[in-house]
């Protein structure tokens, strides 16, 4: 692959920020020629390593943005409001939800799977990305990955408490009952905790791994001033002693010694091999949950590859979501998360959408083509049936609307691009939503029934949004929102030849 | 922070940038130490060659692990569905290889990672909790934008003086004896 590198002063000028559009807006990032490698950081942060550690450990030491604390607000209330639902969901029972016969899979799988979709950007951002050597990655990897983490806790809490009796909860693992008998292993469902089970730890310890050497910088900061105190009303907290000594554990003695990074870059390069395919096959397995069940509009062989894609895609426009604020909030995250950054994930969700529309079209083109009457039903009704709205909603939101993004303007405005994102999170629960209101209509018309959620559903619901971004504000607080080892190596500054910069970083 | 005797632990050689950590480590790998090590708050591209160091070791770990992870879910799943309590389900069979390859690909995937990350630290010697070189406050940029080398007094050719030069010859910026941190 060859690439073109842009002559010296190109670079800095688009490092100083001047290289423009045409109406002089933007950062300089997005350049005409797509041959042409945009910096990857920028503006004061690219003037030296210390600047790169000062803006990123300066989020973590500093008092947060003043939204920070209305947002924190809000997100731990409704995480309340979920303890409070879930609480009296084990003491009622899952009567409380708006289950019925023949809708016997309510929210509870929807928001599982919509979840665990959100969950899959991150792996996919720091692993696979990581193999193809895209070094945009870098600035968002970070936040791609707790925002993993955030969602597959919260995914995971849905088939936790739908089990109704969670005492029993324990018969998810190869634990015998009192009978002697094993769990069904030919089952999906059981796979199924094996896929998420093993893409949470994995996941938590990349994202474990990958933030070692910079707990070592916030740790190395702290100690340099350790005398640091902090009034919380009456009491006084030696903040710079407890931040020592946390990061001090997190970093695990971590030393900056190359004999370490040799043997952590080894070990991080395995981890995305083996993460790729393991992101391919957990939202695969978890198709497998409706695919494997002999039930019309549900067991197609197209599940696995089309939830994958959508899950990329969910995940992607989630990752908009929190970064776009995030990246107004925090003074000097520009620097890293370019216009060309967003540019790039843009794409990624057209791609992604474009593919799971292509899905939805192959999905009734085999209903027709199969000649099977029970299938050609399901999906007839599916788009025309008392759930239209939600088909028709599912279809406006991931089909048409990422195709704004062949608009170079829509792709460019961070606004927009937040509107946007939002459309494709609604979007994507209301294709978890459509593939389980399926069952409302089974094979006998007389058992047809219509299934609405009940205020228990719905809060659950909003309470693990609550969750998710409680979590996801407290990692905002204390942990480094961006990879600073890995933003150092991808500066001009780092390569040991200074005068033989033709490959740009791209190593 | 103290050290009650004052046993040397070795030499700390502050560098300029990393090109200059480069050749310096050149110099140092072609004089023949073997007990030394280059501190930078990156890896450093191409440092391994100057360096001389070998391949890591964490690729046999990780493929040991996936085997071991392989076993496990080919024994655990037939154990328990063909030998210990085999139950008809489906009319499928007791012993469902291709129902099982899911589980056997995820466990696989689940030990080779926990020994990638374990297998690192353990490489590595961490976790640990103190080190001679945290005694040193211009260590503490290491994590930030300084690159150092630092020799131990353990290496077979380790002298206070010729050591000192060869760092101070290699473009050291400034030099600093550690002391042993002896509790």
């Amino acid at each position: 692959m060859s690439v073109v590198a842009p002559p010296d002063e190109t670079i800095n000028r688009l490092r100083a920020g001047l290289g423009q559009q045409a109406d002089g807006s933007g950062d300089g990032t997005i350049t005409s020629d797509p041959a042409v490698r945009a910096p990857l950081v920028i503006g004061k942060s690219a003037g030296s390593f210390h600047e790169v550690t000062e803006t990123v450990c300066g989020w973590a030491e500093s008092k947060p943005p003043l939204a920070w604390y209305p947002l924190f607000a809000i997100a731990s209330t409704f995480a309340g409001i979920a303890t409070l639902m879930i609480a009296y969901l084990i003491v009622t029972g899952v009567g409380v939800w708006g289950l019925n016969n023949p809708v016997d899979w309510g929210w509870a799988i929807v928001n599982f799977v919509w979840w665990v979709g959100i969950g899959h950007a991150g792996t996919l951002i720091s692993a696979i990305l990581c193999i193809l050597k895209q070094n945009w990655r870098t600035s968002i990897n970070r936040f791609a990955e707790a925002m993993t983490i955030f969602a597959v806790i919260c995914a995971g809490t849905f088939p936790g408490i739908h089990v109704g009796r969670v005492w029993f909860a324990w018969f998810l693992f190869p634990i015998p009952n009192s009978n002697g008998i094993w769990q069904n292993f030919r089952s999906p469902l059981l796979w199924d905790v094996f896929a998420v089970g093993t893409y949470f730890t994995v996941s938590l310890l990349f994202w474990y791994m990958g933030m070692i050497p910079d707990f070592a910088t916030l740790r190395d900061r702290a100690i340099a001033r350790l005398e640091r105190k902090e009034k919380f009303g009456f009491i006084t907290v030696p903040v710079g002693k407890v931040a020592a000594f946390g990061y001090g554990i997190l970093s695990l003695g971590w030393r900056m010694s190359f004999r370490g990074w040799w043997n952590y870059e080894k070990a991080y390069i395995l981890l995305a091999g083996i993460a790729t395919p393991l992101v391919l096959s957990v939202h695969s397995v978890v198709s497998f949950d409706f695919a494997v069940a002999i039930l019309p509009g549900w067991h197609t062989t197209i599940f696995p590859p089309y939830f994958v894609a959508g899950a990329i895609f969910s995940g992607f426009a989630m990752v908009l979501t929190l970064l776009i604020p995030a990246r107004s909030m925090y003074p000097g995250m520009k620097d890293f998360v370019t216009d060309r950054t967003l540019e790039n994930m843009c794409k990624i969700i057209t791609v992604t959408g474009t593919m799971v529309g292509f899905a939805y079209g192959m999905e009734f083109f085999i209903a027709w083509y199969s000649a099977s009457y029970y299938e050609q039903q399901a999906f007839i009704i599916r788009a025309t049936g008392s759930y239209w709205w939600a088909y028709f909603i599912m279809i406006s939101c991931n089909v048409i609307t990422p195709q704004v993004f062949w608009l170079k303007w829509a792709r460019t405005t961070p606004w927009f691009i937040f509107i946007i994102s939002i459309f494709v999170n609604i979007g994507m629960w209301f294709e978890r939503f459509v593939i389980v209101s399926t069952l409302s209509a089974d094979f006998m018309t007389s058992s047809h029934g219509y299934y609405s959620p009940t205020y228990v559903d719905v809060l659950t619901f909003c309470g693990s949004l609550g969750i998710f971004l409680t979590l996801f504000l407290l990692f905002c607080r204390f942990f480094p929102m961006q990879a600073i080892s890995e933003l150092k190596n991808v500066m001009p500054q780092a390569s040991p030849h200074p005068h033989n910069d033709d490959h740009g970083g791209g190593h | 922070m103290t050290s009650k005797s004052s046993n040397n632990w070795g030499i700390l050689a502050q560098y300029e940038d990393p090109a200059a950590l480069t050749h310096a480590c050149e110099k140092v790998r072609d004089a023949g130490y073997s007990k030394w090590d280059a501190y930078c708050p990156f890896p450093v591209h191409d440092l391994n060659e100057a360096m001389g160091l070998p391949r890591s070791k964490v690729g046999w770990i990780v493929i040991t692990g996936a085997c071991t992870g392989l076993l496990i879910a080919v024994l655990l799943q037939w154990w328990t569905s063909a030998v210990d309590y085999p139950i008809t389900v489906a009319g499928k069979p007791f012993w469902a290889w291709e129902q099982f390859t899911p589980i056997m690909f995820e466990l696989a995937v689940l030990v080779s990672a926990f020994g990638a990350i374990f297998g690192m630290l353990a490489l590595n010697g961490l976790p640990r909790l103190s080190h001679p070189l945290f005694d040193s406050e211009r260590f503490l940029r290491a994590s930030d934008d300084a690159f150092f080398i630092a020799i131990e007094s353990k290496d077979a050719r380790y002298s206070e003086t010729a050591t000192r030069s060869l760092l101070e010859s290699a473009g050291a910026t400034s030099i600093e004896l550690i002391q042993e941190d002896q509790a």
